[in-house]
């Protein structure tokens, strides 16, 4: 799950990590009041999105007068913002963070996250902060440089301070980036983040070391323990099918194709996607009905792939483990009822219970192709919905 | 001769009285499984299909002699439940619960590494010897005993990989999934090496999945270490980057971890890779024949 910058900036804030001051607005009316708060009359007005690369996408604005930050704010607040990450459908900007702009002496990059071959925390900086870090990576990587964290232990004392020296402070500024980083590496503790990045870091002509921007993933497997970020999720901004299909313990992610896909299991869910393709048909979605689903979590699975109206056939592959065949096959037939089925349906059912299942689907007199494989499976979908072209 | 688990093998079941944890029970105890104990606490004293459950994992070993364990445990007490398994001395623990805090699990990682217990998991199907035990959640009539070693990051696409085997006639030594976590105990190069030792496997079948460079680095270990054949398939060609595909492990990022970098390696390590999943069985059959 992904934090906005000004949550992110709370919790910051609560670690004695230093961020601008700033402001959270969702119209033009309160950005007047906010912006007479500023001292030196010029702050920045910033979209708060799940998407990095704001500012090439116009989505960060510095204003020197009242006017401008009202402008500012109206043209952002409601519009749909297009960076490199967010796809051309760009994202709707509801909420605006207003913050007093700082007189930067230098941009440093400081981050946090999961190594995935070591198996432990890993701190990464650079002095090159302010562009995208995979950048910095692949044109100067010896510019990166990495430390790990013992996961029982925590981070030592002296592990903080060589970042800090890294980062190419000294003096007082180095005991205090080591502070820093090592308030940064609670809060990724603390919090359950899969990434904390600082980008940039900075230090001011003040000579004070602010978080001027950040982003905050947190591990969903740990929402459980974080009651907190249940009640800053957003589902609006993310696929709105992809949020009903959370809330109903299905997962599922919308793609470009036509054929929509009910599969159990991440694994054959992918590897039904993709023999989709290799036969020339293209996916409509993922979906992993879980485990031990019943029939109405089979059902709503049917409503979610409808959902999509460019889905043109439908392929079930399911291979029974957890999941029994004959719950699936009463799910199809639910779902049938309820929203009516108008175009070709392929089933391959194999694994726990499926003589039942095939017998319940017999005695339906459903129209829906029966496939023996997942070979053939794939070969009847695709065929019937080119066929339908 | 199998991998990990066989005949003799004496099973606790950590989470006995939970829903999954019974039912899965019942169906290991059918497949022939030596389930001796389970483990529930608070509930020590009672019998579930006759097996007598235990309070802790220390007493169950002490009074059974169990010496694996399969976890049903719910993700927040699974981390724990793992770490008593070890320290009571069972040598072989089986995590099936999916959901575990990464955090939780990279500690747990950390404690392994000063002791010779094994994990496998978590977030996996388990474990299975063909004909011998069944420590897991797999469908059992899908295996038949034989020479093909299968090893993969996931659970029901390892079922169609084995039931392609299965409908040609090619029998399995040990089939075990590793887990679809980012964080897991047991990785494909330490199956590989089992397997390369394993005088009854005679051929391996490796499913890997987008995210992460579990394949890249057993690319290279076959390279160096292993001279059975191996056949491949890598799943998630179709899926978008960013985006975790289900498994918490499943994710491009960055521009890595893609089938295309993944599929690369493994070829130029000799493996043959297959395009099409269901190409798995027919291109095993053909291996084996050359060899």
């Amino acid at each position: 799950m992904k934090l906005y910058e000004y949550q992110a900036k709370e919790i910051l804030c609560k670690h004695k990590i230093k961020v601008p001051h700033g402001v959270v607005v969702t119209d033009t009316e309160t950005i007047a009041e906010a912006y007479g708060n500023f001292e030196d009359k010029k702050c920045v007005i910033k979209a708060q999105v799940h998407a990095g690369g704001r500012g090439k996408g116009g989505g960060i604005k510095i204003a020197r007068t009242a006017e401008e930050a009202k402008r500012f704010t109206s043209e952002m607040i409601g519009s749909r913002l297009i960076t490199p990450q967010t796809g051309n459908k760009g994202i709707k900007v509801k909420k605006i963070l207003v913050e007093e702009a700082l007189d930067i002496k230098k941009e440093l990059y400081l981050a946090i996250s999961i190594d995935r071959s070591t198996f432990t925390p890993i701190i990464m900086c650079s002095t090159e902060g302010g562009m995208e870090i995979e950048e910095v990576a692949s044109k100067s990587p010896g510019k990166i440089t990495k430390e790990r964290i013992d996961p029982i232990m925590g981070i030592y004392g002296f592990q903080a301070r060589k970042i800090a020296h890294d980062l190419g402070l000294t003096g007082q500024l180095l005991v205090e980036a080591a502070q820093f980083i090592a308030n940064l590496y609670e809060v990724f503790l603390v919090n359950d983040c899969s990434l904390l990045e600082i980008n940039p870091l900075v230090l001011t002509s003040k000579e004070e070391i602010v978080a001027l921007d950040v982003k905050m993933d947190i591990d969903d497997n740990a929402l459980f323990r974080h009651k907190e970020f249940l009640q800053m999720r957003d589902f609006s901004e993310d696929d709105a099918t992809e949020g009903k299909a959370t809330e109903s313990g299905l997962s599922y992610i919308g793609l470009e194709g036509n054929i929509g896909c009910l599969v159990n299991g991440a694994g054959l869910a992918m590897a039904t996607m993709d023999i989709i393709k290799f036969y020339g048909g293209m996916p409509a979605n993922f979906l992993d009905v879980g485990g031990d689903a019943p029939v109405e979590r089979v059902t709503t699975a049917f409503e979610l792939i409808f959902s999509d109206q460019k889905v043109k056939g439908v392929l079930v592959n399911i291979f029974g483990g957890i999941m029994k065949c004959d719950i699936v096959a009463e799910g199809i037939i639910q779902a049938v009822r309820k929203v009516g089925i108008h175009v070709p349906l392929v089933v391959r059912l194999e694994g726990t219970n499926v003589r039942v299942a095939k017998k319940i689907l017999d005695n339906s007199e459903l129209n829906m192709i029966v496939a023996e494989s997942m070979r053939d499976a794939a070969e009847k979908i695709v065929r019937a919905v080119n066929d339908k072209e | 001769m199998s991998i990990l688990i066989h005949n003799d093998t004496k099973v606790v079941c950590q989470g006995i009285t939970g829903n999954s944890g019974k039912f899965h029970t019942k169906h290991m105890l059918e497949y022939g499984t030596k389930m001796v104990a389970g483990v529930t606490p608070g509930k020590g004293g009672i019998r579930i299909y006759d097996i007598p459950v235990f309070d802790s994992v220390k007493e169950a070993v002490e009074k059974t002699g169990c010496d694996t364990s399969i976890i049903y445990v719910p993700a927040p007490f699974a981390a724990d439940a793992i770490i008593e398994a070890v320290e009571a001395g069972i040598s072989l623990v089986i995590c099936i619960t999916e959901g575990i805090p990464v955090i939780d699990m990279l500690k747990v990682k950390t404690y392994l590494t000063t002791k010779s217990a094994r994990l496998i998991g978590p977030n996996c199907p388990g474990v299975i010897t063909p004909g011998q035990s069944k420590i897991g959640i797999m469908p059992g009539y899908i295996h038949r005993p034989g020479p093909v070693g299968v090893v993969s990051r996931s659970g029901t696409l390892t079922y169609e990989a084995v039931w392609q085997l299965t409908q040609r006639n090619i029998g399995q030594s040990t089939c075990l999934g590793i887990g679809g976590d980012p964080v897991i105990g047991t990785s494909f190069i330490d199956v590989l090496k089992l397997f390369q030792a394993d005088y009854d496997t005679l051929a391996i079948v490796l499913i890997g999945e987008i995210g992460g460079s579990a394949e890249e680095e057993a690319a290279e270990f076959i390279k160096k270490e292993v001279t059975k054949p191996v056949v491949s398939f890598v799943a998630g060609l179709t899926a978008p980057a960013g985006k975790r595909m289900g498994h918490a492990g499943a994710i491009i990022s960055g521009g890595k971890g893609t089938v295309k970098e993944k599929v690369s390696c493994l070829r130029d390590a000799g493996v043959v890779v297959v395009d099409n999943p269901a190409d798995i069985g027919e291109t095993i059959e053909k291996v084996m024949r050359q060899k």
